[in-house]
């Protein structure tokens, strides 16, 4: 197995785009959500993205093929919502290993073919660590500020679960994702570490926060150098942002974090900003423009979209970003 | 100082220790030295200790604020209290810290002798924060373990120079377990040079020990040979340990303190815990006070000791000394204390003269009933005799609940230690009725008399109140209620007390009560007896006479008093005359509308106000009504100015606008308004409709054609019968009848500065300042006036723009000086409530701003106001006054209700 490592040195790499976008096209039932084996199961399924993994593996299957035709390097399992807290919503807190697993597993098939047909662009599979649905550091009572919905171990169990899943089903990376509450992202750091010491094991780990609004902070407060702080006690392999923000509203907070940091760095943009409708309408073309300008200032090493982008916004970047050296890093 | 800068550091070595809160702290060559704030620490500040034990966490965080205000780059956090369990309180305030975004700025350093503490302050922080501290004393598979968990938490660490052997005390024994603990660290652990801050232990100088001669000196060297010889480390430690033989001499700590700092920063300390209370300018020491100290710093006199002591023997008057002179009260005898602190309502002092009380007593108890009651009996009789005035002894009541809050665990510890209360009151404001500034004034006076208050809140259903009376076994029940529909409820509820058998007094209160409404509509429906008190200084009287144990007499005289004012009120409405409301519309009030100017709103539709600020309300404040919520009567500003209640008035006036300017300055309550203006014209009499077609307002156009929604106002006309002449007046004469053909418009509006009233009260009960709840709610009623004001103005002069040359004062204001009013439903001009509704429905009022109508049509939050615009040059206010049977029948035909129900609304209006 090649080592990203060795690869993120060489080239950019490219990030895939939505999973949930595209899912959406295939416009699953609810019938279909469950399959046959959840056919009875007591609570509605639909949008319940991550079981899809089980009841329409083909799907996911083709989505990664999907984006690595598009020209990825990297797809993410479909294990944004893999933890037993966030499929606490669907009482799915047994099958959380197991979805972890068989998402990591059809994604690390699809990625090996690949590579089997042109072993000059090695692809890698990075398992998806989403936020959980709660806040370790906000009160969603206003009237109880001291009041907690979940805790630092609540979170560090979850996703030790989570993390062990995921590499037993063989991805190459770990990306804890869409941090907007940096002491969740801690607890996930403190939980990998732990799984890392166990087994031994040295998996490269990506981060990437998200800068909520044009406040340029997260929604628990933190500045882009104050998130980076936090977060980089463990080794990294890359700090960034991802959604909430398109291209263009991201780039002032990714060039602080690219002057700041000597991880490498990672975006993955949404397709603008939402319009009234709640859709992301930026165009691949559009997109494009947006992120040669960070190749342009030497900002990323790992470029890729978030809500909204399809295959096609993929394409578009991978086909701007092989034109472009990665940024360099000076390390100490 | 450039220490929070990055943009350098990708490009240049990055390994300076960097900490963050919401915002990072960079600590660079270039820094100046990071000041550590340390009040927040129980072990060193009695008072954040008291605010911790006695659970007042809002204002332990006052004290951290003040901290970060005061320039504290990292905040110190310690919890080791043997009486505190320290991870509760430590995850309890650092959560606290988190949503405050101000203090949540800077690192924080969670300090601990416990690790438990300390491992349960790093789960709660989302920022790189420093552990303070670890060290080799137990051995080093202990230090290895925490350090390894403190870097996989995220944190920096502070390692004391301690280790199996004890503590280093010197310069040979700092170095060596600093040098093994450095090795340790960063060889087997892994752990980032730049996070380690060593800690090499400051101890006191000029004791008379000869060993301690070297102690700054050896701390000195120590930590320049950390900084030379263990790459990226840092220095902190705590400074006023060095003058711990001087206490009590300020003149000598302070010099000692800056000369200290300055040294230790030339060798290299780069952070540390300061007070910044007890440090002097190291410019402005006195030459021979310094030359002294640094003698003693340096070990380079045999004599240097005996030399600083002499010194510090001429400089022994402190600076303190006039505070002193201020607090002369203090030092009076306890008892005079706690009265003085009753009576002027001072917080300050009360725990630790409480505390003196209950270990001069036999059992806690005794205080209650000895010390404080002494002390309330005073407010007592002072209230009593006019001395003092409802504000202060809301104030007093503040200070007596802190102290008897801090006796509770005292008493609830002994077995038979229960307090013995004078008797039990049940307090509720009526199902429906949201209003509760005055039962709560009444319940504080109440409460501070000794009598057990239950109190059930707002909108109590009357179920509850009765299963409540019976299950506590309560003497009184007192009710309350604003709006009119609660009168209809407290005379439901008496009913109900009746059916269920109760003999327990009950009491009636609030604006729109009155003697004749109780004793014609309440007495009557229950056996035992009904009291009606509009004031609460005539609470305490009315129930201590009902509680007496003879009090046969006084409920009987209650009885007759209330038999004979109803006689005497049946027969009074009985000589009035009135219109049939045929008679009455005929005698309606005539606009001729043909010379009459109507002027076309510049904006018609509906618009929401949001985020609106409050400062601009300030000047269309009506002090007026807030001082009569106070009991405190006059016009303002004249009241201030009062013989009699003027001081009183002043000092209210002055909390109020500290309190005002807090709510304004920290956005604590929120304003919002929708208001709409229509095309409309009167039709068949007495009803307001709106003209659809010419609605440019797209969402009402939808909602109206509706054939469900019935959007047509309806008005009520007085029918007593007027002198010759004079017009019997309804609403809808202001507007232009549709048979004139000509198009003429109203408006109306909801405005509210209520949300957050409620949190903001229940911060300050929890804190046991009644004083200030009732404040909160008594401005926000006050600010949503001025906020009605406010709109209307602007709707005159700018959205509808009928009067563009309107220059009024507020005084003008206040006595409506102004073309046009805005009369709100519930009120004498239009006292149907449930014209609401119609305004609901047609501005969306909920959707749009979220206030919302209780099932009597309260408004909530309370402080709201809702109402029509009506721009006439001839639209003035006027009371309906009462009405008659066939009005009712018409107006109920008119609703689309049934007679029972137009009666039921509009009862306190009708005539019999």
């Amino acid at each position: 197995m090649r080592d990203i490592k060795q690869d993120i040195q060489k080239r950019i790499l490219v990030l895939d785009g939505a999973m949930g976008t595209m899912l959406q096209r295939y416009k699953f039932s609810e019938e279909d959500f469950r399959g046959e084996r959840f056919k009875d199961y007591p609570t509605s399924l639909k949008g319940n993205n991550d079981l899809l993994s089980l009841t329409q593996p083909e799907a996911i299957a083709e989505v990664h093929r999907k984006y690595f035709e598009a020209g990825a390097d990297i797809v993410e399992t479909n294990t944004f919502s893999g933890t037993t807290i966030a499929m606490g919503d669907y009482n799915m807190e047994d099958l959380v290993y197991e979805l972890n697993f068989e998402s990591a597993k059809i994604a690390r098939k699809v990625a090996d073919d690949f590579t089997k047909a042109n072993p000059e662009k090695p692809r890698f599979v990075a398992g998806s660590i989403g936020p959980t649905n709660r806040t370790a550091s906000l009160s969603p009572d206003v009237n109880r500020p001291e009041f907690r919905a979940v805790t630092f171990d609540d979170l560090r169990i979850a996703y030790k679960q989570q993390v062990e899943a995921l590499i037993d089903g063989g991805v190459d990376v770990l990306l804890v994702e869409t941090i907007f509450d940096t002491l969740n992202a801690k607890a996930c750091l403190f939980a990998i570490d732990e799984v890392k010491e166990a087994r031994n094991i040295d998996i490269p780990i990506m981060v990437s926060g998200t800068i909520t609004d044009a406040s340029g902070r997260t929604l628990s407060g933190q500045t882009v150098e104050a998130f980076l702080t936090s977060i980089s006690h463990i080794p990294l392999l890359s700090v960034g942002f991802n959604c909430a923000l398109g291209a263009e509203q991201l780039q002032p907070y990714l060039q602080r974090l690219s002057n700041a940091t000597q991880f490498y760095t990672s975006a993955h943009p949404n397709a603008g900003l939402p319009n009234a409708f709640g859709e992301y309408d930026q165009s691949p073309k559009e997109m494009q423009v947006l992120i040669e300008n960070y190749l342009k200032d030497g900002l990323i090493n790992i470029i890729g979209g978030c809500c909204g982008t399809n295959p096609e916004h993929i394409k578009a970047i991978a086909d701007v970003a092989k034109n472009y050296k990665p940024r360099m890093v000076v390390s100490v | 100082m450039n220490d929070t800068k990055y943009q350098t550091l990708n490009t240049k070595h990055q390994k300076y220790l960097t900490l963050s809160g919401l915002e990072p702290l960079v600590v660079t060559p270039e820094s100046n030295f990071i000041n550590v704030g340390e009040r927040t620490n129980v072990t060193g500040s009695r008072k954040f200790l008291r605010l911790i034990k006695e659970g007042n966490y809002n204002e332990a965080l006052e004290v951290a604020r003040h901290q970060v205000e005061g320039g504290a780059q990292i905040l110190d956090v310690n919890m080791d209290e043997g009486m505190l369990d320290g991870v509760f309180a430590m995850t309890k305030f650092l959560n606290l810290i988190a949503s405050e975004p101000d203090i949540a700025r800077i690192p924080i350093m969670i300090d601990s002798s416990k690790w438990e503490i300390i491992e349960a302050g790093l789960k709660v922080v989302q920022g790189k924060s420093v552990v303070n501290s670890i060290s080799l004393k137990e051995g080093e598979a202990e230090f290895i373990h925490h350090a390894k968990l403190v870097k996989r938490y995220g944190a920096a660490v502070i390692v004391m120079a301690f280790d199996e052997d004890g503590q280093a005390d010197t310069y040979e024994r700092r170095i060596e377990i600093c040098k093994r603990s450095y090795d340790i660290l960063v060889n087997q652990v892994n752990f980032p040079p730049q996070d380690i801050i060593f800690d090499p232990n400051i101890f006191p100088v000029a004791t008379g020990m000869e060993e301690h001669r070297k102690n700054a000196l050896d701390f000195f060297m120590a930590t320049k040979w950390i900084r030379e010889n263990l790459p990226y480390a840092n220095v902190s430690g705590g400074v006023s340990n060095v003058s711990f033989s001087f206490r009590g001499n300020d003149t000598v700590r302070e010099a000692m303190h800056a000369s200290f700092l300055y040294h230790a920063i030339q060798h290299g300390m780069n952070l540390g815990i300061v007070n910044p209370a007890l440090i002097e300018v190291y410019d402005e020491i006195d030459n021979q006070l310094l030359e002294l100290v640094e003698d003693v710093f340096f070990d380079r006199r045999e004599d240097a000791t005996e030399r600083l002591l002499d010194f510090a023997e001429t400089v022994k008057g402190n600076k303190k000394d006039i505070e002193a002179t201020v607090l002369e009260w203090r030092e009076h005898p306890l008892q005079e204390r706690i009265t003085h602190a009753l009576v002027k309502g001072i917080d300050t002092f009360i725990i630790e003269d409480i505390e003196e009380a209950r270990l001069a007593s036999s059992k806690p108890i005794e205080v209650i009933e000895g010390h404080l009651m002494i002390g309330m009996n005073v407010v007592g009789d002072l209230f009593g005799s006019g001395k003092m005035f409802l504000p202060q002894v809301v104030k007093s009541a503040r200070v007596m609940k802190k102290a008897v809050a801090y006796l509770q665990p005292f008493i609830e510890a002994e077995k038979d230690g229960k307090q013995e209360f004078a008797g039990k009151i049940l307090m509720a404001t009526v199902k429906g009725d949201v209003h509760d500034i005055g039962k709560n004034i009444v319940s504080v006076v109440l409460g501070c008399n000794n009598y057990e208050i239950v109190d059930l809140g707002v909108m109590v259903a009357p179920e509850k109140i009765i299963e409540t009376a019976i299950r506590e076994n309560v003497d009184i029940i007192g009710l309350s209620g604003l709006i009119t529909p609660s009168l209809d409820e407290m005379s439901f509820v008496s009913k109900e007390m009746e059916k269920k058998n109760l003999d327990i007094p009950l009491i009636i209160g609030g604006a729109t009560t009155s003697r004749a409404h109780t004793s014609v509509k309440i007495a009557p429906n229950y056996k035992h007896t009904v009291v009606h008190i509009n004031d609460a200084s005539r609470a305490v009287t009315v129930v201590g006479n009902l509680l007496k144990k003879d009090n046969g007499v006084f409920k009987e005289e209650i009885r007759e008093e209330y038999e004979k004012f109803r006689n005497q009120f049946l027969k009074r409405t009985r000589e009035k005359e009135y219109l049939t409301i045929e008679e009455a519309r005929k005698n309606n009030f005539r606009i001729d509308w043909n010379i009459t100017e109507i002027v076309k709103p510049k904006q018609l539709g509906i618009q929401v106000l949001e985020d609106f600020d409050l400062r601009k309300l300030e000047d269309y404040i009506d002090w007026s009504p807030f001082f009569r919520s106070w009991d405190l009567h006059g016009r303002y500003p004249n009241i201030l100015e009062d013989a009699v209640v003027g001081e009183q008035a002043r000092e209210l006036f002055k909390d109020a606008n500290l309190l005002l300017k807090r709510i304004i300055d920290e956005e604590l309550l929120e304003a919002k308004a929708v208001f709409g203006l229509f095309p409309v014209n009167t039709v068949n009499d007495d009803d307001i409709e709106l003209t659809i077609e010419n609605c440019h307002a797209e969402p009402v156009e939808a909602s109206l054609r509706d054939p469900n929604n019935n959007l047509t106002f309806l008005t009520l006309r007085q029918q007593s019968k007027k002198a010759s002449g004079k017009p019997n007046l309804a609403l809808a004469d202001f507007i232009a009848p549709k048979e004139t053909g000509i198009q003429d418009y109203m408006g109306c509006f909801c405005v509210s500065t209520g949300f957050g009233t409620e949190a903001l009260a229940k911060a300050f009960e929890k804190n046991h300042d009644d004083y200030n709840a009732i404040m909160v709610k008594a401005l926000a009623d006050r600010l949503a006036e001025a906020f009605a004001e406010y709109l209307h103005k602007e709707v005159r002069t700018n959205y509808w723009n009928y009067t563009q040359d309107e220059s009024l004062t507020n005084d003008d204001l206040i006595k409506e000086n102004y073309k046009g009013i805005r009369p709100a439903p519930g009120y004498p001009a239009c006292p149907d409530h449930l014209e609401k509704k119609t305004i609901w429905k047609l501005l969306d009022v909920e959707e749009n701003i979220g206030v919302e109508l209780t099932e009597s049509l309260a408004m909530w939050p309370a402080a709201s106001v809702s109402g029509y615009y009506f721009a006439n040059t001839e639209a003035k206010y006027f009371g309906l006054g009462k009405i008659k049977e066939d009005q009712i029948k018409d107006y109920a035909k008119r609703r689309g209700i049934t007679e029972d129900e137009a009666e039921k609304w509009l009862r306190p209006n009708l005539a019999d």
